[in-house]
C-alpha cells in the first residue's frame, strides 16, 4: 500500500490489493461458517433442537466473537502496509468471461465490522435466552438470529460486490423472517411484506448496479473495480453511485425508502436492537464506505449521498418527537443517526472514517437503548405506550442506569462516546458546507429533545401505570449486556484517542489532510453542546414540568400530527407508487381478460369453426377419398400438360 | 395390327360392361374378356412369355380366385342401384373423363413413330432373352419378389384364418345339448324321419305315412315345401291303374329304394 | 405398326378402370377394376418394349403380375374378413373410421 496520506486528496482512492491469507488467518471462513452451520442445526433438526438450540445459537455467535477478536489481534501485529488480507474459498460462479470465486476480504473495515456485529450479537443472543424464555419458538428464533448473523458477516467480508449482495440478500430475508417473527399478529405479517417490499426497490439497485460494474469494468471484485475505477467516464460512474445510494437508503432506511422501518418495530426487541439499530441498517453506511472508489469519482453522487442523509437526519429526528411508541422513538431516532453516518460518509474521504466511528458507537448506545426499552417492556406486561410509563427508575433501577448511559451517549453528553462521534461530523459538515453544518447541529438539537423526551416519560414525572402492572427488574442474563453495552457506550470514544480510528482506516478509505475550519474547534464544540443543552432544556419545561396525560392529546399543531404519521411516508407511497401501480395492473387486467384473450380464444373458436366445416370431408366412404385422389391426379396430368403446350 | 382392331373395341366394351353391370360375376366374366384379348394382344407384341403368363397367372389364377371369392360372399354380391354418396357418380365420371382426355391429349403431343421391335433384343427368342435379363440385371428384384410373395401367403392365412373360441363339440355333448332342446322345447332329439319311400315318384318329394295314415310334414325337405312341390301319398294312388296299364306290371313288384332325402337346403344363386 | 392406338386404349382401359373403382360399391368389383388399371398399363409397358426395342418393359410387366397376383392374394383375404364380420362386401358399409 503507497503512503496515501502524501498524495493529494483527490487522486488517492485506495487500490484493493490484498495479501493472501496465512497464519490464523485461515480460520477466515470460520467467522461465517460457525453462524450458519449453527441456523442449519436449528432450522432443520426440528423440535429435537428446542432444549438446547438458544445454548448452541449463542455459543456459535460467540465462538465467531472470539475468533474475530483473535484475528483483531492478528491483524494489530501485522505492519500497516500488509493488512488487507484476501482469502479464495472457491469459485462460485464461471460462465464464459464471467468468474466470480467466493472469495473474502479481511481488512481494517471489515475488522472492525465483525468485531460489532459478533460482539454485539453475542450479547444480543445472551439477552434474547432471557427475553424470548416463554416463547415456544424460541429455538426457531435463535436460528433466525444465526442466520441473521451469518448473512451480515458475509456482507461485511465478501472480496466481490456479488458476494456482498448474497450476504444482502441473507441479511434482508432474516430480517423479514424476524420483523414477522409473531406472525400471528396481522401487523407484524404485514410489517415483515412492507420491509422486504420496499427492501426490494434497493436491492434492484444493488443488482443494477453490480451488472453494470460488469458491464464498464468487466468484474464485480472490489480489487478489479477499485483499480479501474479511476479511467471509467464519469457519466457510467455517477450511474453506479446513483445505484449504490439506491440499494443503501433501502436496507438504511434512508428518505425515499424508509417507511419500513418504523413497522419493522413490530418484530421482537431483541431484532429491533440487533438488526433494525445496531448491524443490517448500517450496511447501507458500509456500501457507501466500502465503495469509496467509486463515490469518489462520481461528485454528483456523492453530493445526493449528502442531501439523503441532511433529509432523512431531519425527518427521522422529528418523527422521533411525536412518538409515543417507545419503540417507535427509538426507531426514529436510528433512522436519523444512519442520516449522520450518511452525511459523513457522502462527505468523501474526510468523513468515511467517522462514519465508520459513529456506526460502531451508535451500534453500541443504541443496542443498549433498545435493549432497555425491552427491558422496560418486559416489566410492563410488553406495554410500549411511554405514556403508560412513568417514574420506572425505582422499579427497573439496572435497567434505568444503563439507558442513562445510552442516552447521554446520544445526544452527545461531552465525554460520552457519541459525544466524539456526532462532533466530528458535525465539524466536518461545517467544513465542507455551512448548510449542511447547521441542519446537523439542528438534528443534534433535536434529537437532545426527543431523547430527553423519552427518558423523562419513561424513568420520571408520575407514575401513569396501570394498578395491576407490577414492574418488575429483569433476570440477570438481560441485565448483564445492558450492562456491557452501557459500558461501550461511556468508552466508545476511546477508539478516536490520538486520531486512531482516523488512522486505522485510512489505507481503506483514504485520508485528507487536516482541513480548516472557519472557527476553531473546540469553539464549534462548545455551540454543539449549548445547542444539546437547550434541546434538553425544552424538553425538560414542556414534558418533566408538566402533566403527561395518559391518552395522547388529538389537539395540536399540524406539525404534531404529519409527525404522528411518519410525515406521511406511507401516504407519500400509496399516492405515488401503490395506487398507480394497482391502476395499472387492473388495466392491464381488462387489457388481457379482452384484447389478448379475445384474440386467442377467437383464433381458437375460428379454428374449431373452420375445422368443423372441413372434418366433413372425413365422411368415411373410401371411394370419396379415391375420388379426391384422381381428382388431384387429373389436376397434376392437367398442370403437366399446361407447362407443355405454354 | 388387324387383332387390334379385332380385340380393342371388344376390350372397350367389356371395360364398359364392367361398369354397368350389376352382377359381380358378369363383371368377372367381363374381365376374363379383357384379360384374354390382353394376351392376345401381347402375342402380337412379340411378348410370347407374357402371353402364357396372361392366361395362366391372371386368366387362370388370379380371376378364378375372385370367383371363388364371389362364390363365398355371394349373397349380396351385386350392387343396390342406389348411389349411397351424394353425386359421386357424376363427379367420378367427370373427373375420369378429364384425367383420360387430358392423358389422350397429352400422348397426342407426342409422337412415337413406329416400332423399332425386338429381334435385334431377342436373337434367341422371347423366353431366354427375358430370363437372361430377370436372371442378372434384375435378380434381386426377382428374389425380393418372393419375399413378397411368401409374405402374401402368410398374410392371407392369417387374415383367413378363424380362431376356434370354444372348444370343437363332440358326440357326447351334441347328444346332451339335443336332450337339453327336447326338454327346453320340446324339439324331436332324434333324426328327422326318412320321406315316404314310393316307386312310383322321386320320394324325396313325397313325405312318409305315419302308421294312422296320415302325412308326416317333417319327412320332407323344407325346401320344396316352400316351392309348394310337395306331393302327397293318397294323389299318388289316383292313376295307379292306369300307370300299372302302361307298364304292364303287376304292383305285387318290389320298387326300387329311393335315395336318403338329407341334402341341405342351400340359397339358390342367382348369378 | 404404330405405337399411339395402344397407348390410347391402354389410357382408355385405365380410365375406365378408375371410374370402376370410383362408381362401384360391391368390394370384389372395385378390385377387379383395380386389377384392370394394372393391366391397362402393364399394356402400355408391353408396347413401349416393342416400340424401343429392348426387354425391359415386358421385365416390367412381369413383375407388375407379380405384384398384382400378391396383392389379389391379400386383398381377397382382407374382402374375406370384412364380410365375416359385417356380411357385407360393400365398400360404403365400413365407413366407421370418420369425423
Amino acid at each position: 500500500m503507497p503512503d496515501v496520506t502524501a498524495l493529494a486528496a483527490e487522486a488517492l482512492v485506495p487500490v484493493v490489493e490484498p495479501f493472501a491469507a496465512d497464519g490464523v488467518f485461515g480460520l477466515l471462513w470460520l467467522v461465517i461458517a460457525l453462524p450458519l452451520a449453527g441456523a442449519v442445526v436449528l432450522l432443520a433438526g426440528g423440535r429435537r433442537t428446542d432444549p438446547w438450540g438458544h445454548l448452541l445459537g449463542t455459543a456459535t455467535a460467540a465462538g465467531s466473537f472470539l475468533l474475530s477478536l483473535v484475528l483483531f489481534v492478528a491483524l494489530l501485529g501485522r505492519g500497516e502496509e500488509e493488512r488487507q488480507i484476501g482469502q479464495e474459498l472457491f469459485t462460485w460462479i464461471q460462465v464464459g468471461g464471467f468468474d466470480v470465486g467466493m472469495d473474502l476480504l479481511y481488512d481494517q473495515l471489515s475488522a472492525l465490522f465483525l468485531l460489532l456485529i459478533t460482539g454485539v450479537g453475542s450479547l444480543i443472543h445472551v439477552y434474547s435466552i432471557g427475553y424470548m424464555a416463554h416463547d415456544p419458538r424460541r429455538r426457531r428464533f435463535f436460528g433466525y438470529l444465526n442466520l441473521f448473523v451469518a448473512a451480515m458477516l458475509m456482507l461485511v467480508l465478501a472480496a466481490d460486490y456479488l458476494g456482498v449482495f448474497l450476504g444482502w440478500e441473507g441479511v434482508g430475508l432474516a430480517s423479514y423472517l424476524l420483523i414477522g417473527f409473531w406472525q400471528y399478529k396481522p401487523s407484524a405479517a404485514a410489517a415483515a411484506k412492507k420491509a422486504f417490499v420496499i427492501n426490494r426497490v434497493g436491492d434492484m439497485g444493488m443488482s443494477l448496479a453490480v451488472m453494470l460494474m460488469f458491464v464498464t469494468f468487466g468484474t464485480t471484485a472490489f480489487a478489479g473495480v477499485s483499480a479501474a475505477a479511476g479511467e471509467a467516464d464519469s457519466f457510467t460512474l455517477n450511474a453506479i453511485g446513483f445505484l449504490l445510494l439506491l440499494a443503501a437508503c433501502g436496507k438504511s432506511a434512508q428518505v425515499p425508502l424508509q417507511a419500513w422501518l418504523l413497522d419493522a418495530m413490530e418484530g421482537p426487541t431483541p431484532v429491533s436492537a440487533l438488526i433494525h439499530a445496531a448491524t443490517m441498517v448500517t450496511a447501507g453506511v458500509y456500501l457507501v464506505v466500502r465503495s469509496n472508489f467509486i463515490f469518489e469519482n462520481a461528485p454528483v453522487a456523492q453530493t445526493a449521498v449528502v442531501i439523503v442523509a441532511v433529509v432523512t437526519l431531519l425527518w427521522g429526528a422529528v418523527i422521533g418527537c411525536a412518538k409515543d411508541d417507545i419503540k417507535k422513538v427509538l426507531a426514529g431516532s436510528t433512522m436519523s443517526q444512519i442520516g449522520y453516518m450518511m452525511l459523513a460518509a457522502g462527505l468523501g474521504v474526510a468523513g468515511y472514517a467517522f462514519a465508520i466511528f459513529h456506526l460502531l458507537t451508535h451500534g453500541f448506545f443504541k443496542a443498549n437503548m433498545f435493549l432497555g426499552a425491552g427491558s422496560v417492556m418486559h416489566a410492563m406486561d410488553d406495554d410500549v405506550d411511554m405514556r403508560h410509563y412513568g417514574m420506572l427508575q425505582k422499579a427497573v433501577p439496572v435497567t434505568f442506569l444503563t439507558f442513562a448511559m445510552g442516552y447521554l451517549a446520544i445526544i452527545g453528553f461531552p465525554g460520552f462516546s457519541g459525544f466524539w462521534s456526532k462532533d466530528k461530523i458535525i465539524e466536518t459538515a461545517f467544513a465542507d458546507n455551512l448548510v449542511v453544518g447547521l441542519a446537523a447541529l439542528a438534528g443534534a438539537g433535536i434529537t437532545a429533545f426527543y431523547m430527553t423526551r423519552l427518558m423523562l416519560m419513561t424513568f420520571f414525572t408520575d407514575k401513569r401505570w396501570a394498578p395491576e402492572v407490577h414492574p418488575h427488574e429483569s433476570p440477570r442474563v438481560m441485565t448483564v449486556p445492558l450492562v456491557v453495552l452501557a459500558a461501550l457506550s461511556v468508552l466508545g470514544g476511546f477508539l478516536l484517542l490520538g486520531d486512531w480510528i482516523v488512522e486505522w482506516l485510512s489505507p481503506v478509505v483514504g485520508a485528507e489532510e487536516h482541513h480548516e475550519l472557519a472557527v476553531p474547534a473546540i469553539v464549534l464544540t462548545g455551540i454543539i453542546t449549548l445547542v444539546v443543552a437547550a434541546g434538553v432544556a425544552l424538553a425538560w419545561f414542556t414534558i418533566g414540568r408538566s402533566e403527561v396525560p395518559r391518552t395522547a392529546p388529538a389537539q395540536v399543531s399540524p406539525v404534531t400530527r404529519a409527525a404522528r404519521a411518519d410525515l406521511y411516508g406511507d401516504a407519500i407511497n400509496d399516492t405515488l407508487v401503490v395506487r398507480p401501480g394497482s391502476r395499472l395492473v387492473s388495466g392491464l387486467v381488462v387489457f388481457d381478460r379482452s384484447v389478448v384473450d379475445g384474440a386467442v380464444m377467437g383464433q381458437a373458436a375460428a379454428t374449431g369453426g373452420l375445422s368443423d366445416r372441413l372434418r366433413r370431408v372425413q365422411n368415411g366412404f373410401v371411394r370419396s377419398y379415391a375420388l379426391s385422389l384422381l381428382g388431384g391426379a387429373a389436376l397434376v396430368v392437367l398442370a403437366l400438360l399446361v407447362v407443355n403446350l405454354v | 395390327m388387324i387383332a387390334f382392331w379385332v380385340l380393342a373395341p371388344l376390350m372397350v366394351a367389356a371395360a364398359l360392361g364392367i361398369l354397368f353391370v350389376r352382377k359381380a360375376v358378369h363383371a368377372a366374366l367381363l374381365l376374363a374378356v379383357v384379360m384374354i384379348s390382353l394376351a392376345v394382344l401381347y402375342a402380337a407384341l412379340d411378348a410370347p412369355f407374357l402371353f402364357a403368363v396372361q392366361i395362366i397367372v391372371y386368366t387362370g389364377a388370379i380371376l378364378m380366385l375372385f370367383l371363388f371369392v364371389l362364390m363365398l360372399v355371394g349373397v349380396d354380391a351385386s350392387d343396390s342401384v342406389v348411389e349411397t354418396i351424394r353425386a359421386q357418380r357424376v363427379l367420378a365420371t367427370i373427373a375420369g373423363l378429364l384425367f383420360g382426355g387430358t392423358v389422350i391429349v397429352g400422348l397426342a403431343q407426342v409422337s412415337f413413330g413406329t416400332m423399332v421391335g425386338l429381334d435385334q433384343a431377342q436373337p434367341d427368342g422371347n423366353v431366354p432373352a427375358l430370363a437372361d435379363l430377370l436372371f442378372s440385371k434384375y435378380v434381386f428384384a426377382f428374389e425380393t419378389t418372393s419375399a413378397l410373395l411368401i409374405t402374401a401367403a402368410i398374410g392371407a392365412m392369417v387374415l383367413a384364418h378363424r380362431e376356434r373360441i370354444t372348444p370343437k363339440a363332440g358326440q357326447a355333448e351334441l347328444a346332451a345339448g339335443r336332450m337339453r332342446d327336447y326338454a327346453a322345447t320340446g324339439k324331436h332329439p332324434g333324426p328327422l324321419p326318412a320321406p315316404g319311400v314310393f316307386a312310383r315318384a322321386n320320394a324325396v318329394d313325397t313325405p312318409a305315412l305315419l302308421p294312422d295314415g296320415t302325412a308326416e310334414p317333417t319327412s320332407v325337405s323344407r325346401v320344396l315345401a316352400a316351392r309348394g312341390t310337395v306331393r302327397s301319398a293318397p294323389a299318388l294312388a289316383d292313376d295307379i291303374e292306369t300307370v300299372q296299364e302302361s307298364l304292364g306290371v303287376t304292383p305285387e313288384e318290389a320298387p326300387e329304394v329311393s335315395g336318403k332325402s338329407g341334402a341341405a337346403a342351400t340359397p339358390e344363386e342367382d348369378q | 405398326m404404330n405405337t399411339e392406338p395402344y397407348i390410347v386404349l391402354s389410357a382408355i382401359l385405365f380410365t375406365i378402370g378408375c371410374i370402376g373403382v370410383l362408381v362401384r360399391r360391391n368390394a370384389i368389383v372395385v378390385f377387379m377394376c383395380v386389377e384392370l388399371m394394372l393391366n391397362a398399363s402393364n399394356l402400355a409397358l408391353v408396347t413401349f418394349a416393342k416400340a424401343n426395342g429392348n426387354l425391359e418393359g415386358q421385365v416390367a410387366a412381369f413383375f407388375v403380375m407379380v405384384v398384382a397376383a400378391a396383392e389379389v392374394v391379400v386383398g381377397l383375404a382382407i374382402i374375406m374378413t370384412i364380410f365375416r364380420t359385417r356380411r357385407s362386401a360393400s365398400v360404403d358399409d365400413a365407413s366407421l373410421l370418420k369425423y
